[in-house]
């Protein structure tokens, strides 16, 4: 630190000490639960999710997609770039292999897992290890999360609890596609960040070993 | 000495474009609506305000200690953490780290600091050209207006403004007011800026001491963009914004979303505690006047603000009079209680656009007595005398009449000098200021008093209380 | 017989004196014995809501005077008792003043909560209403429940004692406790945004077609009136110890 810094880190702090007010306790935060429509019991939060992720335009599956190639070719026809960042998919490229943060942009779908969903919001927690590369969180054009269901949990409250918040230099949570609503107050969906989201709900998903179909 | 901005004069500009007040009004009240329905839905909801209050207190009466143990914990990270005493150190520092790298251009997502600094004109004199990412920020800057309100910066906008600002800068088409076209040309003009910076540039709504990190909230996920895609990360954080906990985080974040506009979560909630591998994070400290700010008793409250709008949302005054009748960096109830601690002569005015009927108050989420500052402010500003001296003088007149019961009594005999002498009418010695727009009350033949003594003589006698 | 003596507003006083009479004469039919000082002027509340907290010291100090030997002081006007209950604080202490403070009551709250009174058999009023309750009395004396605290029980005192007069039907209007605009000196100062607040306000309630518009407050109806009447609407209005007292549409 130079002189300066140091000058304005003790000219603040010093401010601060002599203004501060007397000291006030930090309240215990209880352990609130999911609301009266609600238990914390896994069909429920289930349920929850669903309708969470629904009202920001997420998309949910809840059947099982046997074939995670087929399924991302059904759904994203013109996708050429399909990025995958789980180990037991090939797609067309590996966030490895992407050589600077800025190619992300390149990927038209990419398919991650997540280890963890929040039922009173919709959202799904992402963090530099599922990315790899962070910058496929807001660059790539359409995301494809596998989420296991087991691992929802109630409130936001639960979610903080994730060591990932304490340990990782990135987490991001995130729900539904990117969407503004700073044009005359109407959410439009995208804004500058992916264009969809899909979460599969599913805790056994046939992986396809086998590159797909399309090539980059 | 500057002069102090006349919003009631702004506001009366802005009430006689019916098409932009009736929509504004419409629509902010919608978004008051939807806090209601979010709330609903949250039977702990008076709960978490109270407990969100609480935690700002301790975190603020401990502050220092907070900074430091933040400092900490976040250079351990990897991080490294500035300090800036006032704006123009904060813009000093961002625009040598900027020199530093050789960078004459940079990213940048919603930052309601960085307007209070008037950060971007320093640096564009410098010669560094800044891309808002945040839409609302970029059609403001654009249209080379301050933001109108703290969360939509351009929502007094009609999709017909927007559709001619992007049309002047963007080239795009005129006639079309989609919104998503619109989105969808800032999403294609922004882009090549994003992927091409070298820096960027976001503020934080959450700054965890515990953990050192930072949590920023958006719904476009400009913030990722602006700090994850170029290889400097610059983030600038006003010092009120520490929080002690992860733990205690997950009560602020339940609210700050439900407040602002009725979902229960942003977009991209995210947590930056460190920078990634092969790039640089830099965190500025920013004091100017908080703490300061933190020594005032009546009014050290107002460091709580988590920026959630929900004060301006619900404000009936706001909602008549713009945001950009402020004059000022932040607007409406919460503006009228910072903005005389930036500089009380230039916002004096400010703390009598209200009707103080409390509303904002019970809003907030912070639990911030904001009606009851903007009252505290009043008394201030006579104190330092910053009331204009015509209201001052019909005050002072007021006084005397109403303290004596036999002026009072000759001054009420006739409705005219009954009007000149009550202080609601008289602070602009005629009637015009009232009548212009209403009727005057009705002229009456006898005053109650007078009634009494004719009606009740015997009571009226008996009593003489000195 | 219970004593109470009757504060009566300085705008009442000189323009509304009939709702003073109206006061008077329901608190002599509910037994209050009535005593009504003539040396009263002003709570101080305009001067010091405008900040000219100086000039509001001599009228609040005389206003103690005046009040500060009895035990309930009623008004009709939550703004006034808002004031002396949680702003009176330009004059010296005193133990009049002290008193003054405890002792306030705005008519609704004096009705309600002290004389318990749910019924007024001498009353009629067969008409469709668009009651008005001000901002001082919902959030200053917690006289109704506020749109804002959403998970508070809904009740409204003033409501409570108009449905004890027979014939009585309320009608529902849109933003309920969205203030008037009146703001006591702010309808002068910011004159231009406190007619659109008023004249909004006029709108959301005539859509629900009420015959009359009453409150507790009179400054809210003396600014709603005067945005009326400029606007050629005849609706009368009438303050709660009107209706209370037995007056007639």
């Amino acid at each position: 630190m130079n002189s300066t810094q140091a000058l304005s880190r003790n000219t603040i702090l010093d401010s601060v000490r002599a203004n501060q007010p007397a000291k006030l306790p930090m309240p215990s935060i209880p352990h609130f639960h999911m609301n009266q429509h609600h238990t914390n019991q896994p069909a429920d939060l289930v349920a929850a999710f669903c309708e969470s992720i629904a009202r920001m335009a997420g998309v949910v599956v809840t059947e099982d997609v046997p074939d995670l190639d087929s399924f991302q070719c059904a759904k994203f026809p013109e996708a050429k770039v399909i990025c995958s960042a789980i180990p037991e998919y090939a797609g067309t490229i590996k966030p490895a292999s992407l050589n600077h943060w800025s190619e992300a942009s390149k990927i038209d779908v990419c398919i991650l897992r997540s280890p963890m969903g929040v039922a009173e919001t919709g959202s799904i927690l992402l963090s530099d290890i599922e990315l790899q590369v962070n910058t496929i969180a807001f660059l790539a054009h359409d995301l494809v999360v596998l989420l296991d269901p087991k691992q929802i949990v109630g409130n936001i409250h639960d979610a903080y609890e994730h060591p990932y918040f304490k340990l990782r230099s990135y987490s991001v949570l995130m729900t539904g596609p990117s969407g503004s609503g700073d044009i005359s107050g109407i959410t439009v969906h995208p804004a500058q960040g992916v264009k969809t989201l899909t979460v599969i709900l599913s805790s056994a998903l046939s992986p396809t070993p086998n590159a797909s179909r399309r090539m980059g | 000495m500057s002069t102090p901005v006349d919003q009631a004069k702004n506001a009366e500009r802005f009430l006689a474009d019916t098409v932009h007040e009736q929509r504004l009004d419409k629509l902010l009240w919608a978004m008051r609506m939807r806090r209601d329905a979010a709330a609903r839905q949250v039977p702990e909801w008076e709960e978490l305000r109270t407990l969100a209050s609480e935690i700002k207190e301790h975190t603020l009466s401990n502050l220092s200690d907070y900074l430091i143990q933040f400092e900490a914990k976040a250079t351990a990270n990897g991080m490294i953490v500035h300090w800036a005493r006032d704006a123009h150190e904060h813009n000093q520092i961002v625009y040598d780290l900027l020199a530093g790298q050789g960078s004459n251009m940079l990213v940048k997502s919603k930052s309601m600091l960085t307007e209070e600094c008037e950060w971007r004109p320093f640096l564009e004199r410098r010669g560094i050209r800044v891309t808002e990412t945040d839409l609302g920020e970029r059609i403001q800057q654009l249209d080379d207006q301050p933001p109108g309100h703290i969360v939509g910066p351009a929502i007094h906008k009609t999709t017909q403004d927007v559709a001619i600002v992007f049309s002047k800068k963007y080239g795009s088409d005129p006639e079309n007011e989609d919104a998503a076209y619109l989105a969808g040309v800032m999403r294609e003009n922004t882009r090549p800026d994003i992927l091409d910076a070298r820096a960027g540039m976001t503020g934080a709504n959450f700054v965890v001491a515990e953990t050192g990190a930072v949590v920023v909230a958006t719904n476009e996920g400009n913030a990722d963009l602006s700090a994850n895609t170029p290889p400097l990360h610059i983030c600038s954080v006003g010092i009120e914004k520490i929080i002690p906990t992860t733990e205690s985080l997950a009560v602020f974040v339940r609210l700050l979303t439900r407040s602002a506009t009725g979902d229960r979560i942003t977009q991209y909630t995210s947590t930056f505690r460190g920078p990634r591998k092969g790039a640089a994070m830099h965190v500025i400290l920013v004091d100017n006047g908080r703490s300061a700010r933190l020594g005032m008793k009546r009014f050290w409250h107002s460091l709580k603000c988590i920026r959630c709008a929900a004060c301006m949302n619900t404000c009936p005054v706001y909602r008549r009079s713009g945001g950009l009748s402020y004059g000022s960096t932040y607007m409406g109830p919460i503006g009228i209680i910072m903005m005389p601690t930036f500089e009380i002569r230039k916002y004096s005015e400010l703390p009598f656009a209200s009707t103080l009927n409390g509303s904002c108050t019970n809003v907030c989420p912070v639990k911030i007595d904001i009606h009851e500052q903007i009252y505290g402010w009043r008394e201030v500003m006579e104190e330092n005398d910053q009331i204009q001296v015509v209201k001052k003088e019909a005050m002072r007149v007021a006084d005397k009449v109403l303290s004596h019961p036999t002026l009072y009594q000759i001054a009420t005999t006739t409705v005219s000098t009954a009007l000149e002498v009550l202080p609601h009418f008289a602070v602009y010695n005629r009637l015009n200021a009232w009548g212009k727009h209403r009727d005057v009350p009705e002229a009456t033949t006898q005053t109650f008093h007078e009634w009494y003594r004719t009606h009740r003589p015997k009571t009226n006698e008996e009593v003489r209380r000195g | 017989m219970m004593q109470a003596a009757l504060m009566v507003p300085c705008y009442v006083d000189t323009f509304y004196p009939h709702v003073g009479i109206a006061t008077l004469e329901l608190l002599e039919k509910l037994g209050v014995d009535v005593v009504c000082p003539k040396d009263q002027t002003c709570c101080g509340q305009p001067m010091a809501n405008s900040g000219c907290y100086e000039e509001a010291r001599a009228t609040e100090e005389h206003c103690a005077r005046v009040f500060g030997s009895f035990d309930y002081v009623v008004t009709p006007s939550g703004s006034c008792t808002h004031h002396i209950r949680n702003k009176f604080s330009a004059g010296a202490d005193s133990p009049e003043k002290q008193k003054l403070v405890r002792n306030t009551y705005d008519l609704v709250e004096f009705l309600h909560d002290v004389l318990k009174i749910r019924d007024f058999p001498w009353a009629t009023f067969e008409h469709k209403v668009a009651l008005h309750t001000s901002c001082s009395a919902i959030r200053g004396l917690n006289m109704a429940s506020m749109s804002e605290r959403v998970h508070d029980t809904v009740f409204s005192k003033p409501k409570a004692l108009l449905s004890g007069v027979s014939g009585i039907e309320f009608v529902e209007f849109e933003r309920v406790d969205e203030c008037c605009g009146f703001g006591g000196t702010f309808a002068v100062t910011e004159e231009a945004v406190s007619a659109k607040m008023g004249y909004d306000k006029l709108a959301f309630m005539q859509k629900a077609s009420p015959d009359c518009i009453i409150s507790s407050d009179m400054s809210c109806l003396m600014h709603l009136q005067g945005c009326a009447r400029r606007q050629k609407q005849d609706t009368p209005f009438y303050h709660v110890a009107e209706v209370l007292n037995g007056v007639s549409l």
